[in-house]
């Protein structure tokens, strides 16, 4: 058989005929990022790669002095014996697919994606190829997102009714990609049904300074104030604040008076996990691809073999197999069902995770 | 239907009381007096009996979702809650993503299916859940595809709720009773006597329930039980001189009721169960008390001399008859704890020293002393429940600690001024039991829990050494606090070491320990024992499994609550 062209090591998958690492988890000469959240881009490599398009998000991330090199969308060079180009996987902004070729075989690795349209970054484009290696995040066809518009609405209608009894309405969502397209997603849902905003939209610090790569990116977001003890005290009760998880449960949440907190997450799906986090609300809203869009990202690209990672993988690989595809488990650096490690978010337990990985 | 799902999602999305009341009273403000009576039936934790085996309705879900049954194991075993697991499954007919299509496919779709409005809920359990019953297995598939159709979104898993019977919604019979009082402007006691015992969900009986002038006509009803709280220090705390608290032993048996009303006798468990048939016995002699009294106190398995474990007693439960042979292996017993109703008179504000005064009258006048210990030997398995002479508070921690081998759970401590309430108050009854035995035991097997814990690990099998191997001895699932609850079970994520269905077997490491009521021989488990109320005390970081308990400790615990040497 052939040497696969991208293989799992220790430091991450690698593509030995690139001599070049797909978001890798240690140091290395050189890393090829999909996306800046904080399980894919790490910083201490000597050179990235990375989508024009993400270029300023993973600076954030990774600093000043990093050297990251970038690529237009769809755009082919040439690296050792590989011919490698990046394609949108509308997670985020910037997010990107990696497509490799090496002798007219050609294996494309998908990084997080999801198929819902997203006002914050190109979408989803299906790149044929022969392997597929998917992300698995939401492996079980539990799960099923409903349209992102839908769930812009219940926001809104959530948002009105706590502004009516006087509470102020913190969503919290990641701060890297959730939280903008939170953003972008309530102030079209506004403009759509030609509603006037319950109150002011107020972002939490480590939200705010990610904003101006989306700024940049024309990405379409609504007037903003930064949350501090003056803009809380004014708009209390009738604000809408966006922060990230790490923000619920300090002392922090306690600027706002009388609250409803809820949480956007493809994990609010399920009853139990919105429970357990203790909001109020729960709106199933992910930027990571569905049971549904899964499929049909898999058939899109024409692979013939696919290879399953990040999440519980054990079921969706044995559902391929038995549909008749050459399927298998990518592993990844957490083992076991560590995509639960995911809906509690509490695992880093810092203040400011900016860019922590959502689901 | 509609209406009642905006209440469970009301009442499912708020954790604050206040809110959850808002959300019943408006429910209760509008419902149809048919659907109010599914409501409060439902939420005050009845069920139909189940008309379909959930082994079935999984096939079913399977077939109309083209889902291999095996996934459908996988995803039960993900989201912990069957009902939900269904309803997150079936493809809706409304939302156009339930194949990937072209855009617009589901909008159209959505437009053959969405004009009918799915029927009130008194419909859905009458016409739709409860005639299942009586189908074959085909024909409950064709009605439920039907019932399918026509339910959207969230809809779905009230739907599987109702039809499977568990309703927890974080709402129980207290609230709902609160909330109701609170909208029909009633005594929440008056009615929460009112849904004591057996009703059925129709318009009539809800109109009788919430008038606020209707007459009792059941003769048969029980009044709610009134509890008692855990005492977690000592009496000394109590206020008052011990003469101002009556002391009991507090008996290992259930809680029941004993009615004599116009010739009818009948027997209550504390979850309002009717048990008469399960304790012939019981119900004859309630017959030598005069008509209009209602006792209530312990059922108890007796052998002489004394009561006998609680395990004997479980062979008489649930039974719809009770042969003589059984009458004869396990007899039991009634003692009386206190006096409800006499001469049809509700005696419920009176102070406990003036109800126990008339029981004791009642039961001497009626042939029956107050010594149950020779009691039986009148033939009439009824008797007082001694009251327990305690002078000093001294005394009392002395007979708490002979407990175990008086085959007791310790002492109940009542004031004797108090009046019979409803339900668990703090203050006036206290049940203060026996230090619970202890081992220190070895997590071997996990499974996901239910309800807010479903998608954590959090039911756990454990073991004791015995010949240089681990034998399971319990199983636990309460005791940890949230956070350990999450560590437990990432840490459970990363050591599986096995699969069985929904169980994982986990690499022999965390040492807990199990603190439980009680220990007794048992040839269904492999150890050869069984535990009372296990669950788990303490999490041993400290200790490494080799130090985990034996066998052969366990055995001595046997011993010891024997009163064996
Ligand atoms: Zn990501």
């Amino acid at each position: 058989m052939k040497e696969p062209l991208v293989q799992v090591t220790d430091h991450g998958l690698f593509v030995p005929a690139a001599d070049l690492y797909i978001d890798p988890w240690k140091p290395v000469d050189r890393a090829v990022i999909t996306h800046a959240h904080a399980d894919h881009a790490r910083g201490g490599s000597g050179r990235y790669l990375s989508a024009q398009a993400g270029h300023d998000v993973l600076r954030v991330r990774l600093g000043s002095t990093a050297r990251i090199d970038t690529l237009p969308w769809g755009e082919r060079i040439r690296m050792g014996s590989a011919h490698l180009s990046l394609h949108p996987a509308g997670h985020i902004l910037g997010a990107a697919q990696i497509r490799v070729e090496v002798g007219g075989e050609v294996w494309v690795v998908s990084g997080d994606y999801k198929l819902e349209s997203d006002p914050t970054c190109r979408a989803f484009e299906p790149v044929p190829c022969h392997t597929f290696i998917s992300e698995c995040t939401f492996g079980l066809p539990i799960y099923r997102w409903p349209t992102p518009r839908a769930v812009f609405g219940d926001i809104l209608t959530w948002w009105a009714g706590n502004a009516e009894r006087g509470r102020t309405s913190i969503l919290f969502g990641y701060s890297l990609g959730k939280a903008q397209r939170l953003l972008a997603g309530i102030h079209l849902e506004l403009l759509d049904q030609g509603m006037e905003a319950p109150g002011p939209i107020l972002v939490h610090g480590a939200v705010h300074r990610l904003l101006p790569p989306f700024h940049r990116a024309g990405v379409p977001l609504p007037d903003v104030l930064r949350a501090n003890r003056e803009s809380a005290r004014a708009s209390e009760g009738r604000a809408l604040v966006v922060a990230p998880p790490s923000a619920g449960g300090t002392p922090w949440i306690r600027k706002f008076g009388q609250v409803s907190t809820g949480f956007a997450s493809g994990w609010m799906r399920i009853r139990g996990h919105r429970r357990r986090r203790g909001g109020d609300r729960g709106f199933v809203l992910s930027d990571h691809v569905d049971w549904p869009g899964l499929l049909t990202a898999i058939r899109a690209t024409g692979a013939e073999r696919i290879g399953l990672t990040h999440g519980t993988t054990g079921p969706a690989v044995r559902f391929l197999r038995e549909e008749g595809w050459d399927a298998w488990n990518v592993p990844t650096r957490f083992e076991g069902e560590a995509g639960s490690e995911a809906p509690d978010g509490s695992d880093s337990g810092e203040h400011e995770t900016e860019g922590q990985e959502d689901a | 239907m509609k209406r009642f799902t905006t209440l469970f999602n009301a009442l499912d999305s708020t954790t604050r009381t206040s809110e959850k009341i808002a959300a019943l009273r408006a429910y209760f403000q509008d419902a149809p007096p048919a659907d109010a009576a599914w409501a409060l039936w439902v939420l005050s934790g009845e069920r139909l009996r189940r008309s379909v085996s959930t082994r079935a309705l999984r096939e079913w879900v399977a077939r109309r979702s083209h889902t291999p049954l095996w996934l459908v194991e996988e995803c039960y075993d993900a989201v912990g809650d069957l009902a939900e697991t269904l309803a997150l499954l079936l493809p809706p007919p409304d939302d156009g993503k339930s194949m990937p299509g072209p855009e617009g496919a589901g909008v159209a779709r959505a437009a053959t299916h969405g004009e009918k409005e799915t029927p009130p809920l008194h419909k859905v359990m009458e016409e739709w859940i409860a005639p299942l019953r009586s189908l074959t297995d085909q024909e409950r598939e064709e009605r439920l595809n039907r019932s399918w159709d026509r339910l959207r979104g969230q809809e779905l898993l009230v739907f599987h709720k109702l039809l499977t019977g568990g309703f927890r919604v974080g709402v129980g019979k207290k609230l709902v009773t609160r909330a109701l009082a609170e909208t029909c402007g009633m005594d929440p006691a008056v009615l929460a006597h009112r849904m004591t015992g057996r009703w059925d969900p129709t318009a009539e009986a809800f109109l009788q329930i919430t008038s606020p002038d209707a007459d009792l006509p059941d003769p048969g009803r029980p009044y709610p039980f009134f509890l008692a709280h855990s005492l977690d220090g000592g009496p000394e705390e109590l206020p008052g001189p011990p003469e101002d608290w009556l002391v009991e032993w507090k008996w290992d048996g259930i809680r029941g009721q004993l009615i004599h009303r116009r010739g009818e006798t009948l027997i209550w468990s504390r979850g309002e169960e009717l048990v008469t048939p399960a304790f012939p016995e019981l119900a004859e002699a309630a017959r030598v008390l005069p008509s209009g009294t209602v006792l209530d106190g312990e059922i108890l398995a007796w052998g002489p001399g004394g009561p006998r474990p609680f395990a004997d007693l479980q062979r008489r439960l649930g039974r719809k008859r009770v042969g003589a042979r059984l009458r004869g292996e396990v007899p039991v017993i009634f003692l009386a704890y206190d006096l409800l109703e006499a001469e049809e008179r509700d005696l419920r504000e009176q102070p406990l020293q003036e109800r126990r005064r008339r029981l004791s009258a009642l039961l001497e006048a009626a042939g029956i002393g107050s010594d149950p210990a020779v009691e039986p030997a009148s033939g009439v398995p009824l008797a007082l429940s001694p009251p327990v002479t305690v002078h000093d508070w001294a005394i009392a921690h002395a007979l708490r600690d002979t407990a175990r081998t008086r085959g007791v759970e310790g002492l109940m401590i009542k004031a004797r001024a108090s009046t019979y309430g409803v339900g668990r108050r703090r203050g006036p009854w206290w049940k203060w039991k026996v230090d619970p035995l202890t081992l220190d035991a070895v997590l071997l097997y996990a499974q996901r829990g239910h309800g807010r814990r479903a998608s954590l690990y959090t039911d756990y099998t454990f073991g004791v050494w015995a010949d240089g191997e681990l034998v399971p001895v319990g199983k636990a699932y309460s005791g940890l606090t949230d956070a350990e609850i999450r560590e437990v079970d990432r840490w459970i994520r990363r050591n599986i070491v096995d699969r069985f269905g929904p169980v994982r077997a986990v690499e022999p490491e965390l040492v807990f320990e199990l603190a439980f009521d009680g220990i007794r021989e048992s040839s269904r488990h492999r150890s050869g024992l069984a535990l009372r109320f296990p669950r788990m005390a303490r999490w041993r970081q400290d200790k490494p499994p080799e130090e985990a308990d034996t066998l052969e400790a366990a055995r001595a615990l046997l011993r010891h609550s024997r009163g064996e040497p």
